[in-house]
């Protein structure tokens, strides 16, 4: 009864309807095509094959950071604490891994197998104060978060009591600063996990609750589902992931200080947003993020090829986030007309 | 205005939704000072009609004229500038707001700075609630309030927007009936000031009696328009699903003996459940094979008591047991493992819109049907099921739950619960906003339901839909049980003096 009494003009109606729906899927997809072609023209150096992997390696950090938080968003809820975990997670495994005596640090050396434990379970930890702050008490996420934030600099500030230290247990440095072959180990951990957050996103029974719970609260409810466990799942989630991030980042950095993943909240909030997740939930997902990142990678990584001010580098980052909240809010509206306003009653 | 050039007057209009035709070639006229009232089975096409005169959708072919001149409507805004203003089904309140920022939006008094008159704005909304006999303190937040207050504020901004045509797509579905009488008299009067209203019903008893003109939809089409001094419910009904089923209607207006089965299990008691500001101490048994109606006017208890049992709300005092075990009901997902099952009166608290309609079917049985992974085309399956047995159009499982009608949303909301029989099923206003053939259709399911041993629970503002479903009776009022009607002739009359 659909297509074969369709005529012309309905079926236009209908492309454009269907177009207006992938709104958000497609202006991620364009803007990223248009960079990679706009710095392949500016600069010969942005083409090359190691330029490539750089950015990947650049970009796996994030990456791995934004798969949590893109669970995170999809339930509509948010987590500014995902930088702040990482760097205190980071700088648990290089307290409980032997520094040098030039590192004047009172650290507690354990084997390498220990420390990675210890930060797994630290970031669990801190998921879990999140997940009950959220659920039990009823802290808005943007408030526990912000809170959990500042504990996990504090915990980085008393632990290293601004010294820097430089070894982390040796799996965590062959996985975030080595490589085989021609491919950095950290570029294969973070397509896993995004792998990982993928499959489960789409194609678990958890997956569907958490696009269920973000779509629509009440109805999720209403369907018997225990949406609080699901949040609190979710912000456990993004604490491991954000943990992982963080052990991989100081090894791949070199080193273990505060104030060092600074840039991640705002790369990670804006590679999810950027790809097309909405900020109120129900819509998007890993593929989403993932042109997120390479959006930011490419421009990241491409205002340096073409020598720009460093300076007017930040800004641009800025005006870019801005102009995806603006699609991605914009894309919301023109979905929910298309798909429910015209048709609620 | 010359007398004989209608208000508004829309011709061959017609309108599809990716191809497929949800008006065909439909004339309709409004006249001034008159109240129109549009009937027709659910997804006939009513309000896509009335959205295409309110600027909704601005996509269509065919002409409208107003005041015989032609226009076309680019959004509602444009319409509102040209005096048309429109109650949609769906609420469209803005809960955060307050009650008279609701009232009163997008014309908000200013004082001479230019900034909100907060005291004015609350004062003026004051003064339009009271005329729809609304005592609310206009400074609360609205989506506080329950539904059928929220109705009617909707209502009120409509109503006082000093529009000149003014759509109402099923205004009453959460009133009670003596807010139903002040809004009947208050439409009146605004037509006599000149004013012309369309007003939308699945209640043909409402439309009959405050409509001047009626007209009939069906399957995209419009089949007659008459005054309504010419036609009966049964002419209505007649031509809205064809002949032959004009007592579906009838079956619940009279006295009717009810029917209780005090021999039969009791799957669920509820002991001096309280909690405060809603309900108090209320005891009730819920027996397998019966069908347990609790009525009361809006704000009695009973909506809210529903939710109790289903773990959304919090219980002060009191216990649930289940087949004589004490049952915590902590949250809705333990209620749903205990059985227990609930469809809430709005739709919009019940579904998924940008969903398809499968993954709103399959929501609530997916660790029935599935362990870790999920299975798509078992839930498609299962959907197409219910979609089959209970007539939902389109029978399109893949389609966005919001581009269905509101009464085949309702269904899905229903087919939720009907893969796997729960113990209890909880219904509050189950037939809300659904026509007299899908109402039928409930009833039919409930009868079926009840006739599988399932404790059923029928909580309505609606006398009507008690007294068609319910075996046994209790009227709640001011939060407490106030009468129990069982094995006795009842009348939507005594349900009223009960409640
Ligand atoms: N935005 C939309 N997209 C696709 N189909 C739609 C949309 N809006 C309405 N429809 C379809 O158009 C038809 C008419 O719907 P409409 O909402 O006008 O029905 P109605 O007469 O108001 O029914 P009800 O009494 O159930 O509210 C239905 O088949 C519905 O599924
Ligand atoms: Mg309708």
């Amino acid at each position: 009864m659909t297509d074969s009494t369709a005529v012309a003009p309905a079926r236009r109606a209908a492309a454009s309807g269907w177009l207006q729906a992938q709104l958000r899927n497609i202006a991620p997809f364009a803007t990223l095509i248009v960079l990679v072609a706009l710095f392949s023209a500016l600069s010969p150096s942005f083409t090359t094959f190691d330029n490539f992997t750089n950015i990947l390696s650049q970009i796996s950090v994030t990456g791995i950071i934004a798969v949590g938080l893109t669970f995170v968003i999809l339930c509509a809820e948010i987590d500014l604490s995902v930088a702040s975990v990482a760097n205190a997670v980071g700088i648990v495994i290089a307290y409980f891994t032997l520094q040098d005596p030039s590192v004047n640090i009172h650290n507690v050396p354990l084997p390498g197998a220990a420390a990675i434990v210890l930060g797994l379970v630290v970031s669990v930890l801190f998921g879990c104060a999140t997940a009950i702050g959220m659920t039990v008490i009823g802290i808005p996420s943007f408030i526990m978060t912000l809170a959990m934030l500042q504990i996990g600099a504090g915990i980085c500030a008393m632990l290293v009591r601004g010294q820097i230290a430089y070894n982390v247990p040796s799996l965590i440095h062959t996985l975030g600063a080595g490589s085989i072959g021609p491919v950095p180990w950290i570029v294969i951990i973070a397509a896993l996990v995004l792998l990982i957050g993928h499959i489960v996103l789409t194609y678990t029974r958890f997956g569907r609750y958490i696009y269920m719970t973000g779509g629509n609260r009440e109805a999720a409810e209403y369907s018997g589902i225990n949406t609080k466990a699901i949040i609190a799942s979710v912000m456990v989630i993004a604490a491991v992931c954000s943990g992982l991030a963080g052990m991989l980042g100081v090894a791949r950095f070199g080193s273990a200080q505060q104030d060092e993943f600074g840039d991640f909240l705002l790369d990670s909030i804006s590679a999810v947003v950027v790809g097309g997740t909405s900020l109120f939930g129900g819509q998007g997902g890993i593929g989403n993020t993932i042109v997120g990142l390479f959006v930011l990678g490419v421009l990241n990584n491409g205002l340096d090829h073409i020598r720009i001010d460093s300076f007017l580098k930040i800004l641009i980052r800025g005006l870019i986030l801005l102009l995806a909240l603006i699609v991605n809010v914009y894309a919301q509206r023109m979905r929910t007309r298309a798909a429910t306003t015209a048709a609620a009653s | 205005m010359e007398p004989n050039i209608p208000l508004l007057e829309l011709v061959g209009i017609r309108k599809s939704f990716g191809g497929v035709a949800a008006l065909t070639d439909v004339d309709f006229t409004l006249n001034a000072g008159e109240i129109h009232g549009l009937v027709g089975e659910n997804g006939a096409g009513k309000s896509t009609l009335m959205k295409i005169i309110a600027g909704v959708h601005a996509e269509y072919q065919g002409t409208m004229r107003l005041a015989g001149k032609p226009v076309r409507f680019r959004s509602a805004r444009d319409a509102k500038a040209a005096g048309i203003g429109m109650v949609h089904q769906e609420l469209s309140i803005v809960r955060d707001l307050s009650v008279a920022e609701n009232v009163l939006l997008g014309v908000q008094p200013l004082n001479r700075f230019g900034l909100v008159d907060y005291p004015k704005m609350t004062r003026i909304a004051g003064e339009q609630l009271q005329r729809l006999g609304i005592d609310v303190d206009p400074r609360l937040p609205a989506g506080a309030l329950p539904l059928g207050l929220q109705q009617l504020i909707e209502i009120a901004r409509v109503l006082f927007s000093g529009a000149r045509i003014i759509i109402l797509d099923e205004p009453t579905s959460a009133l009670s009936p003596p807010e139903v009488e002040r809004l009947f008299d208050l439409l009146r009067r605004v037509r006599d000031e000149g004013h012309s209203l369309v007003f939308i019903s699945h209640f043909l008893d409402d439309i009959l009696r405050v409509s001047d003109t009626i007209t009939i939809f069906r399957n995209g089409r419009r089949i007659e328009t008459a005054p309504v001094r010419r036609i009966d419910k049964r002419w209505i009904i007649e031509r809205m699903i064809g002949a032959g089923h004009e007592e579906l209607e009838e079956s619940y207006t009279g006295e009717i003996q009810l029917h209780s089965r005090p021999d039969a299990k009791v799957v669920m008691t509820a002991e001096g459940l309280t909690r405060p500001g809603m309900f108090e101490d209320v005891s009730l048994d819920v027996r397998a094979g019966e069908v347990l109606g609790i009525y009361g006017f809006m704000g009695s208890g009973q909506l809210e008591l529903a939710r109790a049992l289903f773990g959304k709300l919090g219980l002060a005092r009191g216990r649930v047991l289940l087949d004589g075990r004490e049952t915590h009901l902590v949250n809705t997902a333990a209620a749903r493992r205990a059985g227990i099952a609930f469809v809430p009166e709005s739709r919009r608290d019940m579904l998924f819109h940008m969903e398809p309609v499968f993954k709103n079917v399959s929501i609530s049985i997916l660790d029935r049907i599935s362990r870790l992974w999920v299975r798509p085309n078992a839930e498609r399956t299962i959907a197409n099921k219910h979609v089959m047995s209970l007539q939902i159009r389109p029978p399109l499982v893949d389609r966005p739950l919001g581009t269905l009608s509101g009464g085949n949303q309702q269904k899905v909301a229903l087919a939720k619960w009907l893969t796997f029989l729960p113990r209890v099923l909880l219904l509050s206003e189950p037939t809300r906003g659904m026509d007299v053939g899908a109402k039928d259709d409930v009833l039919k399911i409930v009868k079926s339901l009840r006739a599988e041993g399932i404790g059923v629970v029928v909580v309505s503002t609606e006398p009507e839909t008690v007294l068609s479903l319910a075996d046994r009776i209790l009227v709640m009022k001011r939060g407490r049980i106030a009468r129990e009607f069982a094995d006795e002739v009842v009348s939507k009359d005594r349900l009223l003096a009960a409640a």
